[in-house]
């Protein structure tokens, strides 16, 4: 028998190497549902989920409502720009709001590093964290974890180079701290703006050129560079960002042969990434990404719904 | 673990190996053949007995008969229920159901709970132009109106005891026990 030990999905920080494959063997065995020409299982029928998105998402929002909607759960979105968020309502007043309606997940998007965990203390729904802040994004964590399990067959043991803004990535923090527990070599590099004081106290070694990190590299993540950041002056322009760090046909060489390159989407076309990698069948793996999301999700729904047996 | 006692071994692997025989003959006779047959096999259990069946109809007939794997876990009734959740393994039906004649494959037919949740998922898959069911041990107590078109072997138990197909493929040998629970 399988059972995670937990209410709320807030991080990967905080779970273990077992509750990570657990998630990873029971997704593995949600894909198939979502090949079959009826793609829907009555398991998690009269259940209901609760989208609260307070930033914009297409990728995830859209996952977890499949997600639930594969496994009979009944899924209600609610974004913060049409919900009475506009008209002053704290997210406490929200929560016990949506706490009244009973349901049984509420699953959270927010700009404040910490609302999941908030909501998780207060509520007795199970809580999954869709992302907060700059802090982490652990169901983006275990799909990446998923494919690069599928396509390399390990975790433990390669060499993984995430590249980009570091500093204000939930991707990335949540993705440190679980490929590191999974036995990865995790290098990262950025400019130093967008690169944390003491980031190796999280145990990666880090780079300020793209090619140190990507040197030999199995897999490569690039990580989407946040437009709005522009303002604060962290970068000087897309261009020069893009001279010194975008991944290419050219430097993609420097890596191992049969390297998997990853992205979390949206991707910035000619920014980070080029065309012609973001689209090269043989290396890019980034719209497996979004097909195992579904699985990942179906099994975090799965796994957390249920009685007290 | 709960403690057992009493062990008692009600088949041994020639047992085991004349019921599916006889079964792997009873189902051609009653199909006149094997033109749109297929076998399902019920994880974990039923998957081995199904691949046996495959082997001996296919040898018997000449020619392979099809065999898909289910698991049921998805379509369980009291999966809200519970906390723990059982490992859940991968279906794999290679093939379209629709207007084929089915036989559902179980190693032990018991409240007839399992083989409810199985025809859901089938007919989920597509429309079966019909649904049989061979199982290695009908123990009784059924909790539904279900009952099996193959029988191994019957076998009267009590609620309290507890009835085990062991196979070679998954346990290193090939037995049915019946032992008491405390």
């Amino acid at each position: 028998m399988m059972k995670l030990g937990k209410k709320d999905i807030l991080g990967i920080r905080d779970m273990s190497v077992d509750e990570i494959n657990t998630i990873l063997e029971t997704a593995e065995s949600f894909l198939e549902v979502s090949t079959r020409d009826i793609k829907k299982v009555p398991t998690l029928r009269g259940k209901s989920v609760i989208n609260l998105f307070y930033e914009a998402s297409t990728r995830t929002r859209t996952s977890f409502e499949i997600a639930g909607k594969r496994l009979s759960a009944d899924t209600i979105n609610i974004s913060a720009s049409t919900s009475s968020v506009v008209k002053g309502e704290t997210l406490i007043d929200t929560a016990r709001n949506l706490e009244a309606m009973n349901p049984d997940i509420i699953v959270i998007r927010h700009s404040a590093a910490g609302a999941p965990h908030l909501l998780a203390s207060l509520l007795k729904q199970s809580i999954i964290n869709a992302g907060d802040g700059a802090h982490e994004h652990p169901s983006q964590a275990l799909l990446d974890m998923m494919t690069i399990k599928k396509k390399k067959g390990r975790i433990s043991g390669l060499k993984i180079a995430l590249v980009g803004d570091i500093l204000h990535s939930r991707v990335a923090r949540s993705n440190i701290f679980g490929l590191s527990k999974m036995g990865a070599d995790v290098v990262v590099a950025g400019p130093a703006t967008m690169m944390p004081r003491d980031i190796e106290q999280m145990g990666v070694r880090a780079y300020t050129k793209i090619e140190d990190a990507i040197k030999d590299a199995d897999v490569i993540m690039m990580l989407r560079i946040q437009l709005e950041r522009q303002k604060q002056n962290i970068f000087p322009s897309l261009r020069e960002y893009a001279h010194h760090y975008c991944l290419n046909t050219r430097n993609l060489k420097l890596a191992k042969e049969d390297v998997i390159v990853m992205h979390p989407g949206p991707t910035n076309r000619g920014v980070e990434i080029s065309p012609d990698v973001a689209d090269d069948p043989k290396h890019s793996v980034i719209l497996d990404q979004v097909t195992n999301g579904v699985a990942v999700r179906m099994a975090l729904l799965y796994l957390l719904t249920g009685g007290n047996e | 673990m709960t403690e057992k006692k009493n062990l008692k071994i009600v088949m041994d692997a020639e047992g085991i190996e004349r019921c599916l025989t006889r079964i792997a003959y009873e189902i051609l006779e009653k199909n006149k053949g094997m033109d749109n047959l297929v076998l399902v096999g019920i994880r974990t259990g039923g998957i081995f007995l199904a691949q046996r069946l495959q082997k001996k109809i296919s040898a018997i007939e000449g020619q392979t008969i099809p065999l898909g794997l289910l698991d049921i876990t998805l379509y369980r009734d009291d999966i809200a229920k519970k906390k723990q959740k059982a490992p859940l393994g991968k279906t794999d039906i290679p093939f379209d159901l629709t207007d084929k004649k089915v036989i559902l494959v179980d190693d032990v037919l018991f409240t007839g709970r399992t083989i409810r949740a199985a025809m859901d998922a089938l007919i989920d898959f597509g429309r079966p132009k019909m649904i049989q069911l061979a199982v290695l041990i009908d123990r009784g107590h059924r909790e539904l109106p279900i009952r099996a078109d193959y029988i191994g072997k019957n076998l009267p138990s009590s609620l309290w005891e507890a009835v085990s197909v062991h196979l070679l493929e998954k346990n290193g040998k090939d037995e049915v026990v019946i032992e008491e629970e405390n």
